[in-house]
Formats: C-alpha cells, sequence, structure tokens
C-alpha cells in the first residue's frame, strides 16, 4: 500500500538525553491493549507526562509542540526492550517525524521504519552538538543520508530496502507478496 | 553478502540462517527468511491481522501459526465456569479479538478452557512445537526463549506479524555473531537466572545489539532446558537479535514425548539431523566474551535496567553516569549500602523467564516451612496449565498458600502488568521476571530481578536477602 513519500524532514528539535529509553517509558504495557491503530499520542511517554492522578507533570515533554518540533534527539540506546510496535505508533501520533540518537533497539529500528518513522543513528560527538541545539532546527535528509543543524553535520546510514520504501512511500508487504513464486519453490523444495 | 559455502566451517547460527533462505539478501533487499513457527498473542497480532483484511489476504501457512492468550488475561483464580474478570472492557475486547482471528483463519488457539494455554514462551516449548533447526518468531521480544533448542527465534513488531501471516516470510538482515563462553561450574545456590543476568551487566543493555549470541561452554551445557530457556528469554535485555544453545542430549530428551514432536522413526531421523546442529570446529564469530560461573553469585538489580546487576551480598555500586545516577535516584538506593536488607513490598515469582516447573519447585523448597513475612504480598503465577497441574500434582500449590502467598492461573502477570496485577505506587516488587524498567510493573513501582530462589527469600526476609542461607538451613535439616 502505498504511504507518503518522506525525502526529509525539516523542524526544530526537542531532547531526551537520557540513555537505554525503554519501549516501557515510550508506552506503558497498561495501554497496549489497543486492538486500532492511532488514538496513541496521550499514552506516549505517559508516565513522564502525567502524574499518578492523571495531572500534568513538570517534564518538558508537556511543553514541546511537535507541530514545530518534530525531531526528538534521545540518547543512546533508544527504543531498547519490548518489540511493541505501539512505540512508533505512539511516537508518530504524539507528532515525532524524526528520532536521532547514537544507537537505537534492533526491533525499534525495524518497526520505526515500517511506520514512516526516520530514525537516524549518528557519532557521539555530533549528537552532543545536537542536544547541546536543543530547540534549533534540523534537517535530516534521506537523500543524502545526513543530519544538519547550524554548523553541526553528520552522516548517517540507513538500511536500504528501509530507505527506499520510506523515500517511495512503499511498504514491505507489497514486496513479500510479489515474491510469492520464490515462497511456494522453497516450501516445494524442502517438502521433497 | 554471500554466505559460506559449506565447506567452510559455519556457526549454529550461519547453519539456521542458510537453510531458510528464500531469498538471499543483496545490496538494495535484506533476505526473505522462512518461518518454520509463528506463535502469536492478543497484544500484537490484531492491528496484524486488520492489516490482512484490508487487503483480502489469507494466513498462508495455518498449521505453521499457534496462539494462545497470555498478556491481557486476568490470572486471579475463578469458580468452574466464572467468567474472567477482566481489567478493562478492552482487555476483554482484545482477546476476544483473537479467538475472532484464529476462528477465521483456523489458526489453532490455546485459549480459555484449552489445558495447552500458557505465556506465549512456556507453551512453545512444552508441546513440543519449538524444535531444533527452526526458525521461530513472535510478536514478543522473548522469543529469544525458543534459542535455547537450537531454533533461530526473534521478536519482530506487528506490521512484520502481518507479514508472516500473509507471506510465512521475514526481512531480516544477516546479523553479526556473539559467542558467550561460559567455563566452570555454577555454585550451588546460583542459578540460571544469576548467570544471564551477570552475562547481561557484563555485556550492557546495548551491548549485543545486531548480533546473535550463541551460548557455549560446560555451564551451559550442565544446564537443564529450563535452565537454558532462562538464560536465552534475556539475551534481548543486552540488545541482541537471538540467543542459541547447541541441541544435544538435555534437549532431545525433554523433546521425547511432546504433543508436537516427531515420535518414533521419525524421531531417531530428526535427532540425527539435530545433532548437526552445532558450531564446526574452526568457525568464526565476530565477537567473544568470557565469564568464568565458578566465580558467580546470586544477583539482584540495583537500577531500572537488567544490566544494572550486582551479587547480592555487594553494596549498591557508585554510579559510573548520568544514567547510573538516575537510576539510583528511581530506586532510592545510596551508592554503598548493601542491597541486603533493603525492604520489599511485593514478591512476584513468574514470566516466561521464571515461570515453569523447576523454577516453581526452586521458590517452593525455600518456602517449605517457612512463612511470607506479614506485611508482604507475594504472587505466584504458573506459566502454563500444564505447569499449574504439574506443581499441584505434588503439592508446590499447598507449599505456597501455607507460606501466605497467592497462588495464580497462568499469565504474564505482573512481568508486563497490563492485566491488572500490578505493584502500587512506591513499592519495591523482588520479581523473576525480566525487566526492571522505570513504572514496568506499574506507576512508580520499583522492580528488583532476582532468581526465584532469591524472590522466594525475600518475601520470607521482608527484605532482599541471600537465598543461600536459607537453602543451607533446608540441606540441614
Amino acid at each position: 500500500m502505498q504511504r507518503e513519500p518522506i525525502t526529509g524532514i525539516r523542524s526544530r528539535s526537542f531532547a531526551l538525553p537520557g540513555e537505554n529509553i525503554d519501549t516501557d517509558q515510550i508506552i506503558p504495557a497498561r495501554f497496549l491493549t489497543t486492538t486500532e491503530r492511532g488514538a496513541l499520542a496521550e499514552a506516549c511517554f505517559h508516565d513522564w507526562r502525567f502524574d499518578e492522578a492523571g495531572n500534568p507533570t513538570t517534564h518538558p515533554l508537556n511543553t514541546v509542540e511537535t507541530a514545530t518540533h518534530a525531531v526528538l534527539v534521545a540518547g543512546d540506546n533508544f527504543g531498547c526492550g519490548s518489540s511493541r510496535e505501539h512505540a512508533p505508533w505512539a511516537l508518530r501520533d504524539f507528532g515525532v517525524r524524526a528520532v536521532i540518537t547514537t544507537r537505537a533497539g534492533d526491533i525499534f529500528k525495524a518497526n520505526a521504519a515500517n511506520n514512516g518513522l526516520v530514525v537516524a543513528e549518528i557519532d557521539a560527538e555530533a549528537h552532543a552538538a545536537l542536544l547541546e541545539r536543543a530547540g534549533e532546527e534540523v534537517i535530516v535528509s534521506l537523500a543524502d543520508m545526513s543530519v544538519t543543524s547550524g554548523n553541526v553535520r553528520a552522516d548517517f546510514t540507513l538500511e536500504p530496502f528501509a530507505r527506499t520504501c520510506l523515500m517511495e512511500g512503499h511498504d514491505a508487504l507489497g514486496f513479500l507478496l510479489a515474491r510469492e513464486d520464490a515462497i511456494t519453490r522453497f516450501e516445494q523444495a524442502r517438502a521433497a | 553478502m554471500e554466505s559460506a559455502s559449506p565447506s567452510e566451517p559455519r556457526t549454529l547460527f550461519d547453519k539456521l540462517w542458510d537453510s531458510h533462505i528464500v531469498m538471499p539478501e543483496s545490496p538494495e533487499a535484506p533476505a526473505m527468511l522462512y518461518v518454520d513457527l509463528h506463535l502469536v498473542h492478543e497484544v500484537t497480532s490484531p492491528q496484524a491481522f486488520a492489516m490482512l483484511d484490508e487487503r483480502g489476504l489469507k494466513v498462508r501457512a495455518p498449521q505453521r501459526t499457534f496462539a494462545t492468550l497470555d498478556h491481557s488475561t486476568p490470572t486471579t483464580p475463578r469458580r468452574k465456569g466464572e467468567r474472567p474478570a477482566y481489567i478493562s472492557p478492552a482487555a476483554r475486547a482484545q482477546v476476544e479479538r483473537l479467538e475472532d482471528n484464529c476462528a477465521r483463519h483456523r489458526i489453532p488457539l490455546a485459549g480459555w478452557g484449552s489445558s495447552d494455554r500458557g505465556i506465549v514462551h512456556v507453551m512453545g516449548p512444552e508441546l513440543g512445537l519449538t524444535q531444533p533447526g527452526m526458525t521461530i518468531v513472535c510478536g514478543d521480544s522473548h522469543t529469544s526463549t525458543h534459542g535455547a533448542f537450537g531454533a533461530l527465534a526473534f521478536g519482530i513488531g506487528t506490521t512484520e506479524v502481518a507479514h508472516v501471516l500473509a507471506t510465512q516470510t521475514v526481512l531480516q538482515r544477516k546479523p553479526k555473531t556473539l559467542k558467550v563462553q561460559v567455563d566452570g561450574r555454577l555454585p550451588y545456590g546460583v542459578g540460571a537466572k544469576d548467570l544471564i543476568l551477570a552475562i547481561i551487566a557484563k555485556l550492557g543493555a546495548g551491548g549485543a545489539a545486531g548480533h546473535v549470541i550463541e551460548y557455549c561452554g560446560p555451564a551451559i551445557e550442565a544446564l537443564s532446558m529450563e535452565g537454558r530457556m532462562t538464560v536465552c528469554n534475556m539475551s534481548i535485555e543486552a540488545g541482541a537479535r537471538a540467543g542459541l544453545i547447541a541441541p544435544d542430549e538435555v534437549t532431545f530428551a525433554w523433546l521425547t514425548g511432546r504433543d508436537h514432536a516427531p515420535k518414533g522413526a521419525a524421531f531417531e531421523a530428526a535427532r540425527l539431523k539435530w545433532k548437526r546442529l552445532r558450531t564446526d570446529k574452526g568457525a568464526r564469530f565476530d565477537r567473544e566474551v568470557r565469564l568464568d560461573a565458578s566465580r558467580l553469585a546470586p544477583m539482584v538489580t540495583w537500577g531500572a535496567s537488567p544490566h544494572m546487576a550486582a551479587p547480592v551480598d555487594a553494596s549498591v555500586p557508585r554510579p559510573k553516569n548520568p544514567d547510573d545516577v538516575k537510576a539510583l535516584a528511581w530506586m532510592g538506593f545510596a551508592p554503598g549500602e548493601m542491597l541486603m536488607g533493603e525492604a520489599v513490598h511485593t514478591v512476584f515469582v513468574g514470566s516466561c523467564t521464571n515461570a515453569r516447573l523447576s523454577d516453581l519447585r526452586e521458590a517452593a523448597f525455600i518456602m517449605a516451612g517457612r512463612h511470607v513475612k506479614p506485611g508482604v504480598r507475594m504472587l505466584v503465577v504458573p506459566g502454563s496449565e500444564r505447569v499449574r497441574k504439574a506443581a499441584e500434582a505434588e503439592g508446590l500449590d499447598a507449599i505456597f498458600r501455607t507460606a501466605g502467598a497467592e497462588w495464580r492461573e497462568p499469565g504474564c502477570s505482573m512481568c508486563i502488568a497490563m492485566n491488572g496485577d500490578s505493584g502500587r505506587p512506591g513499592e519495591l516488587v523482588v520479581s523473576t521476571s525480566n525487566r526492571n524498567f522505570a513504572g514496568r510493573q506499574g506507576p512508580g513501582v520499583r522492580t528488583v530481578l532476582a532468581s526465584p530462589a532469591t524472590a522466594a527469600a525475600a518475601a520470607v526476609a521482608g527484605a532482599i536477602t541471600d537465598p543461600r542461607k536459607m537453602m543451607e538451613m533446608c540441606g540441614a535439616a
């Protein structure tokens, strides 16, 4: 199915510098009973943003305007932990369009790519500079796989297939379905 | 990347990878890997089935798919005929959605009333669905558990669940390999959970990212199947894509007679094939790490990530970075103070890490003749209906009940705390589960990960304590 192609993101950033921000932080498990897509904005970082009575906390996430600040600069090993795809769903619903980190969890990265959320893994030095520049404009380019903000520039690599899917708005299921013959051949060869 | 030719020495992982390639990887696209077994549960599947429905697609291989109910299901004991007391209408709707999806697509479901139902990673191995040489996926990161059988098993997201439902394949770049060699022998009173916590502490929370771990060495070979599952289960907590242990006689003995395992001559034929699932001499790993099992002690975590673990008789370590500082503030622990003696409010024995029969025996061994400290709550949640029945048959439930613990119905329960089983804000929970992430067991709840023995000892003492002391007393009696 066709999605909106993404060639790049130009937006201001906000920062969550802590390391090992796991998917339980991104969306606590008690919000996983949904059977639908969408409507997870409120659940995104819920327990950071709301206290036990449901009142907003003083966490900076409560003042982030993702309409203008859609790039999240996050600490190392972002999205570690559970395989819940609800994590990138919640980030997208919250308004995040790109995550810049030094390293992201493997499953999270795959899930992000399947949901039009760009994950750019960059070197520690440029990452530190971007954390310093939180709130400034960042350009994440998929075309030349670079992140630029002021005079900070860093390259990242994106798995080529995920990059093509993002840039052309394709999804992977179509790719797999188009190779059904190969699947059938594999099954037949094994049964023989 | 070309795979090694068959004559070159290969790792166990290479063998599993090579034998499941439908389309090899290219610079443009990852490999298409065939999936032998797809395990499904209610939480990560509804949107995947919806993706199939949107396109009018069918499930390609329902016979390679097996579903259960575990995450959203209540564990409160019920009288015969009584309906499950769900935490919310949404939880009920999620379970009913899976029941409906399985019926529509003819997928076998170990649902309510099935004596096969259990936590997905307890159930698969128990039924003999999990077998050496397979590729196994599930919308669940602890799918790494099944690697204990020499199967390539990993967690996937919901979109990928749809891919597997529709095509029985998954797109993957070939990961790197990491050998974790564990020499020596685990000392008395130190088990598989302590070992894996020590391994994660050494590797770090993201230390094995992009890698498949193979656990090797005499300490690994000496583990029971249950112990091997505990080790492989937590591979993901070091960021690994999967964990593997080469199958051997222990594995084959476990599989013998299991419902879905081959029988008779077919089993013997399978065993010959399975025996070849070993890393060849001279095969190269991308990385290697070594540990000496004989130097380990019971482990507990002191922070908000599984790698923040230390021997139970150690003091709280000095923070090495801002995250350690934050974790200690969250836990309310001060560097230099002893971990032993920290007051405990709730104890949870359960989860896909530690809710098998041997785990319950380990906890019951401590609880027998003792009592849960007044004011402490202890939940014992068997991993499956079969574990529950076997435990009840040998009287473990009576030991727990007599000791003042709650004996529950099978499910994920307080490990993920989405079914209503959770701690209360501010509580310290000693848990045999796999994640001590902030608030994982309920908002404001602090988690200490430990073995079943250490958890049981904490319930008795009402504080973090060294289980070996209570074992000695039992041994002397």
